[in-house]
């Protein structure tokens, strides 16, 4: 079936049709509607999810917490400060295997205060060890948060789940999406797996949010990093399943014209459309150009990367994020960290580009394309980060 | 104690059992008053084993039989409540 939604709604939408156990949350801009719709849906009784509307984020996902490690399955909805501030239970949903889903309308952090696209939130969060998920666009949004679901609470996985996508770029867009029937949402996803110990069994009773010093930390922290292992598989195996239902298939990353670039643009969300639009303009001109897009961002998918950019001479990694007072954008650190010990390693360069929602224009990823030309020509990135569609 | 390996432990932030730290967490030496009972003279109404919070006052078929001093850190919260004052925080000598 086809709708013209909003995101947000269209999320709200989705939410609706997961029919989670438990909603805690708070409002906050651009993922308002999210959290406002889906509270109508519950308000009208169109579903049983207990909704617990909290007095702040910090709440939000503390409550979201506990009803996950009681068996539930749990949503949230946030952005930039909403997810700053619910930082520390982050850590905590992901080391306690809290399989709760939250979704980012990415936003810029403050200061200044700014309420437009920008993915410093998520970046922000990409060391709490929650899986990643981003999405060019409203369908990839939709498509995401149902199988997010499905990723986040397999037993081969069970880690809390982002699924991000642009502040107002995309969250507040209109586009034509097709969705499911809400039975066809409920038999994909079929009944929450149920966790081996729960808060509410009583006949398995066990010790949570447990303290371990220094003769067990380093035990449960080894234990978790082992875990995403598994990740990589079960996001394939979901996605399979979900292109047998509505055939439309989703990968780790999706590679743009790569077979025969010189030069790979590296983006994430809705830039990758901009990109990919301006990849169809270069090649007419003959440029061998092509736009490698990171849909799964955590955990961090090394090997696939490796081979997406194998072929390419010049890579330029765009990031609408800064690491300040690091080396370079945070995507380009984990891009370079990737291939750094590989044999035949393109050139690297990092741009930032389009923080606090500035427009990424096509003009601008011509440019970006144009410095990886002239790196080629040169034999190397010279700045290595250069900052995008900035007045200077 | 067997300490496990990381790819020993339960899934998450867990110990799947209760009221195992007693055998891992030993804290007798941290007391520097020790609480000593007067059994001839106790009434055996429970206050200090409700109020004690460690779970040091070994309890049987609604008795008072003394302390666990392993467990016991000598904080003397029995000795404050107990209604008959039968406990006595006696310093630690070692």
């Amino acid at each position: 079936m086809k709708v013209a939604l909003e995101t947000n709604q269209l999320i709200a939408l989705a939410m609706k049709q997961i029919e989670p156990h438990v909603v805690a949350a708070y409002p906050i801009t651009p993922s308002t509607e999210v959290v406002q719709e889906f509270s109508q849906y519950v308000a009208n009784g169109d579903v049983k999810t207990e909704f617990v509307p909290v007095e702040s984020e910090h709440s939000a996902m503390s409550a979201c917490l506990a009803a996950s490690l009681s068996g539930a399955r749990v949503m949230t909805a946030t952005a930039s400060q909403g997810l700053a501030f619910m930082w520390e239970m982050l850590h905590i949903a992901a080391a306690s295997r809290a399989p709760i889903v939250t979704i980012v309308a990415n936003r810029a952090l403050s200061a200044p205060i700014n309420i437009h696209g920008d993915h410093a939130d998520a970046m922000g969060a990409r060391d709490t060890g929650w899986l990643q998920l981003w999405a060019e666009t409203a369908q990839e949004a939709y498509d995401n948060t149902i199988q997010a679901i499905k990723i986040a609470e397999d037993p081969r996985v069970r880690f809390p789940m982002l699924v991000n996508y642009d502040g107002f770029t995309t969250s507040h867009a209109v586009e034509t999406v097709e969705i499911l029937e809400d039975e066809q949402v409920r038999s994909f996803l079929g009944a929450a797996p149920k966790p081996k110990y729960s808060l509410l069994d009583t006949e398995n009773p066990a010790s949570f949010g447990v303290l371990a010093l220094q003769d067990y930390y380093m035990e449960f922290r080894r234990a978790q990093a082992e875990a995403y292992k598994n990740v990589k598989d079960v996001v394939l195996e979901v996605a399979e399943d979900y292109a047998k239902l509505t055939g439309r298939k989703y990968g780790i990353l999706e590679e743009y014209k790569l077979d025969d670039a010189d030069v790979v643009l590296v983006a994430m969300n809705s830039a990758a459309g901009t990109a990919k639009e301006t990849v169809d303009l270069l090649r007419k001109q003959g440029k061998k150009v092509g736009v490698l897009k990171i849909r799964l961002f955590r955990p961090f998918p090394v090997e696939e990367i490796r081979c997406a950019l194998g072929n390419a001479k010049s890579v330029v990694v765009m990031d609408r994020a800064y690491t300040y007072g690091g080396p370079s954008g945070p995507l380009f650190e984990e891009i370079a960290t990737a291939l750094v010990n590989e044999k035949n390693k393109p050139l690297l360069g990092n741009v930032i580009a389009g923080l606090g929602g500035r427009d990424i224009t096509m003009e601008d990823i011509e440019h970006v394309f144009d410095l990886g030309f002239k790196a080629l020509e040169k034999g190397n990135f010279e700045p290595l980060v250069s900052w995008v569609g900035v007045r200077e | 104690m067997n300490e496990q390996k990381w790819n020993e432990l339960p899934e998450g932030v867990i110990v799947p059992e209760g009221g195992n730290s007693q055998d891992v967490y030993i804290v007798e030496g941290w007391r520097t008053f020790k609480p000593v009972v007067n059994l001839e003279k106790c009434t055996h109404c429970m206050t200090c084993w409700v109020m004690c919070p460690d779970n040091a006052v070994n309890v049987k078929g609604g008795k008072m039989l003394g302390f666990d001093y392993l467990a016991c850190k000598g904080c003397g919260v029995c000795a404050e409540v107990c209604p008959v004052k039968v406990i006595e925080m006696v310093k630690e000598e070692r």
